[in-house]
């Protein structure tokens, strides 16, 4: 059966409190996950009171006050810090998100910040992400062709042909999506979840491609795409506001339409 | 001990190259039974308090118990394909989950066919 419950060795114990110096008057306190497989300890959950006087307006900032100033061996991964890299992805507030995106204000009351679901654990919010990304191999993102290259060397696109891939190239493979998907939970070897098949849903729809007939057959499986059921948590929770579960519908619309 | 590769990993054994079907035949009975319900529905509120006689001549015109028949068969397929989903969801261990597939199929297909030889039975029998 699925695993409904975490594993006795994953459950989350008390965590430590790091308290404000005296006299902070603009404080909030955040809830943070921490876990270090080198202790042999359970993951838990430490509280951090932190000034805010001094400290950017997103959440990724208050991260890298607490790392900077409070405890140096917090954990997470953090690149670009404008929404374009996708390291950040963590989920906030009880929702997938970047947490250089995320406006602490928008947040009620203490800030809780765990890593993305149901991914093995590396360190404190840093998941393995090994199993996406091999999934991303296996779709092959990549342009194939049969046809001999054009003799000026460019494969050619219309303006209406390249705005079909709107809404689809600023995916930045974050995986927020992903983890969001009770699907990707249960059979995430098996079904490729939401930002994979948005991903093959790229090359379909490129008009550039000639291998969208081999692409369908590789998803065309009740696993690997028809474990989708609409539930829609990744259009939810994509914080770059496109729409997996539409790229989706369009695999399967294409899939039908061969039939 | 795992040293499989992640790619190998994940491609398991291949693309079944088959599943449209199944969705389509799901959407395809959920299609048919909006009118069907609608009727089953309609049809059990003109006969609450028919006694046996009524009901007998009821499902014995033509045009009701082909609904009817066509009313079971569109719902236990539909209910039958939904439960397969949900088995192959949740049940992960092989052998669980292959009994409770052959389970469920020969429990709906029973349940259906006697559902239609009763009407059967009920439209021509004495």
């Amino acid at each position: 059966m699925v695993e409904f419950a975490l594993p006795a060795d994953s459950r989350i114990v008390g965590g430590k409190t790091f308290k404000a110096q005296a006299g902070v008057t603009n404080m909030r306190i955040f809830k943070i996950y921490r876990f270090n497989p080198d202790s042999g300890e359970n993951p838990r959950l430490d509280t951090f009171e932190v000034d805010m006087d001094g400290c950017g307006v997103k959440v990724l900032d208050a991260l890298n006050k607490i790392k900077n100033e409070i405890d140096s061996t917090l954990t997470y991964r953090r690149s670009c810090r404008e929404g374009i890299c996708g390291s950040c992805a963590m989920n906030i507030d009880g929702v997938n998100t970047l947490a250089c995106l995320k406006p602490i204000e928008d947040i009620k009351g203490v800030v809780k910040i765990y890593p993305l679901p149901h991914l093995p654990m590396v360190k404190d919010l840093v998941p393995d992400l090994t199993v996406p990304y091999a999934q991303y191999h296996s779709i092959e993102p990549w342009l194939q062709t049969s046809s001999a290259v054009p003799t000026d060397g460019e494969r050619l696109q219309s303006e209406e042909e390249r705005s079909r891939l709107d809404g689809l190239w600023e995916c930045i493979l974050c995986f927020c999506c992903q983890t969001s998907c009770p699907s990707y939970w249960w059979n995430g070897e098996r079904f490729l979840g939401p930002a994979i098949l948005l991903q093959a849903y790229r090359w379909i729809a490129d008009s550039r491609d000639e291998a969208a007939g081999d692409r369908l057959d590789d998803l065309d499986d009740p696993f690997r795409l028809y474990r989708c059921h609409t539930i829609m948590n990744c259009t939810n929770t994509c914080p770059k506001d496109l729409n997996p579960g539409q790229a989706i519908g369009k695999i399967k619309a294409a899939l039908f339409k061969r039939l | 001990m795992e040293m499989r590769s992640s790619l190998r990993r994940v491609q398991g054994l291949g693309s079944a190259k088959e599943g449209v079907g199944h969705w389509w035949a799901e959407r395809l009975t959920s299609m048919a039974l909006v009118p069907l319900v609608l009727w089953f529905m309609a049809s059990a509120v003109f006969l609450v308090g028919a006694n046996h006689a009524a009901f007998k001549a009821w499902v014995g015109s033509f045009g009701n118990g082909l609904m009817l028949v066509l009313f079971i068969i569109a719902l236990f397929h539909h209910a039958q394909l939904g439960l397969q989903v949900v088995i192959e969801d949740y049940v992960h261990g092989e052998t669980a989950k292959m009994a409770l597939l052959i389970a469920v199929k020969f429990a709906f297909f029973f349940i259906g066919a006697g559902s239609v030889s009763a009407v059967l039975h009920l439209a021509f029998g004495n």
